[in-house]
């Protein structure tokens, strides 16, 4: 019972990271300036990093399948992501907004998993944290900069924190099991990321003058976790997938 | 051969095992061995990857076992310690005089927990100014970060701090 329960946390970490990483790396050759460029690819190289380590964790400890396999093969209902991270890049306000949302989402998490009682996730949070830093530093220093530059600068900002605030509350989607995995000390439960995550990030967003939507009134946007998703995901499977499934066992 | 020669000669042969995303540095500069032991006839490596996504970890696990080898000529298991993470503290002196004279700029030592501002005015590698900012904390490898010099205009990047 646990052991499916602690799949599933893995596997829904594992999926946003690889969706987000994919939706990263499409800004390759299109950046604002060549700094932004470097940095989305940098982040998205990162990103799938990560989804390999975490799949990895379920090929080795929870007999789960090839990394590979795993992440090209799947049917588009076994993908856990959430709706943040399958929406297409847009613009360039909206993907800076999504990664500032997402990566501190992320940093609160594995902060979170230097307590975790499952040793290999444990161990994988603390080479992610720092890594995540640099993720975290990234866009706090472009949200900040982009918002004290005032007129339209500052409205795109607020428009794409409006638009991605729904999306990014779903990341905290409950899980299934998740009281099991509380009480077993895997790690605090979404409800408690939530409350972690809405400290850290209202601390930049005050900073920048940027006005956080009530979480009172807020609708998150869920289903991802439960494999409903957006008509943004299939598409992209297609293409990620393509060359894979050419020939799954072809030796790289 | 007995096992002390062995090891010995196993560290020796590290030390041509050269990072292929800069190429002065070898293995042991960099921290990235964590262990060498010698069991059955064979040479057990333990060894981290610098970032979790670094591409060239294959590469360079493959470039272990073929150098060590061909200098002990004993069959050689290279595999990721999961114990130990790598931060840039690991990075010997030696490391970074390399780095230097390779015009790029060291990481900062720092105590466990890295705060951003440790990058602000990291010295330049060409001109030893500290007049410098931080353009990126990426660069053309996850590992290092892009700098500008104020001083003398130069655009430098640095093997980044990491905790």
């Amino acid at each position: 019972m646990m052991k499916n329960a602690i799949a599933e946390l893995i596997t829904k970490m594992a999926d946003d990271e690889l969706i987000l990483g994919h939706r990263n790396s499409e800004w390759t050759g299109l950046g604002p300036v060549m700094e932004e460029d470097i940095a989305f690819s940098s982040m998205a190289q990162d990103k799938i990093g990560h989804a390999w380590a975490l799949y990895r964790i379920l090929q080795e400890q929870l007999d789960g399948e090839d990394p590979d396999q795993f992440a090209f093969m799947r049917a588009e209902q076994d993908f856990k992501c959430c709706h943040l991270v399958e929406m297409p890049i847009g613009t360039y306000d909206f993907s800076l907004m999504r990664h500032f949302l997402f990566d501190h989402a992320e940093a609160v998490r594995y902060d979170s998993l230097q307590q975790s009682s499952f040793e290999p996730l444990q161990q994988l949070s603390r080479k992610l944290k720092g890594e995540l830093k640099y993720h975290t530093l990234h866009a706090d220093a472009w949200i900040l900069q982009l918002c004290k530059a005032g007129g339209e600068s500052y409205e795109r900002m607020q428009a794409a924190l409006d638009q991605c605030f729904p999306l990014a509350a779903g990341i905290f989607e409950p899980g299934n099991d998740e009281q099991g995995l509380i009480n077993a000390g895997i790690y605090p439960g979404e409800q408690a990321l939530y409350q972690r995550w809405l400290d850290a990030v209202n601390t930049v967003l005050v900073k920048a003058s940027l006005n956080m939507p009530d979480p009172a009134t807020l609708i998150p946007q869920y289903g991802g976790r439960k494999g409903n998703h957006t008509p943004h995901l299939q598409p992209l499977l297609q293409e990620m997938g393509e060359v894979f499934r050419l020939d799954p066992t072809a030796r790289w | 051969m007995t096992a002390d020669n062995t090891i010995t000669n196993v560290y020796k042969a590290l030390e041509q095992v050269m990072d292929p995303e800069i190429p002065v540095l070898n293995v042991l500069d960099l921290g990235m061995i964590t262990d060498v032991a010698f069991h059955d006839n064979t040479v057990q490596i333990k060894m981290i990857p610098t970032f979790a996504a670094c591409p060239a970890i294959s590469f360079i696990q493959e470039q272990i076992r073929k150098v060590v080898n061909r200098e002990t000529r004993l069959p050689v298991e290279v595999s990721i310690d999961k114990t130990v993470h790598w931060h840039s503290n690991r990075l010997s002196e030696v490391a970074k005089e390399k780095l230097r004279n390779f015009g790029i700029a060291t990481p900062q030592v720092h105590q466990g927990e890295l705060r951003a501002e440790i990058m602000l005015n990291t010295p330049c590698p060409h001109c030893n100014s500290s007049n410098t900012y931080l353009r990126s904390p990426f660069g053309s490898t996850l590992c290092r970060a892009i700098h500008y010099c104020k001083d003398c205009g130069m655009v430098f990047e640095q093997f980044k701090p990491l905790e």
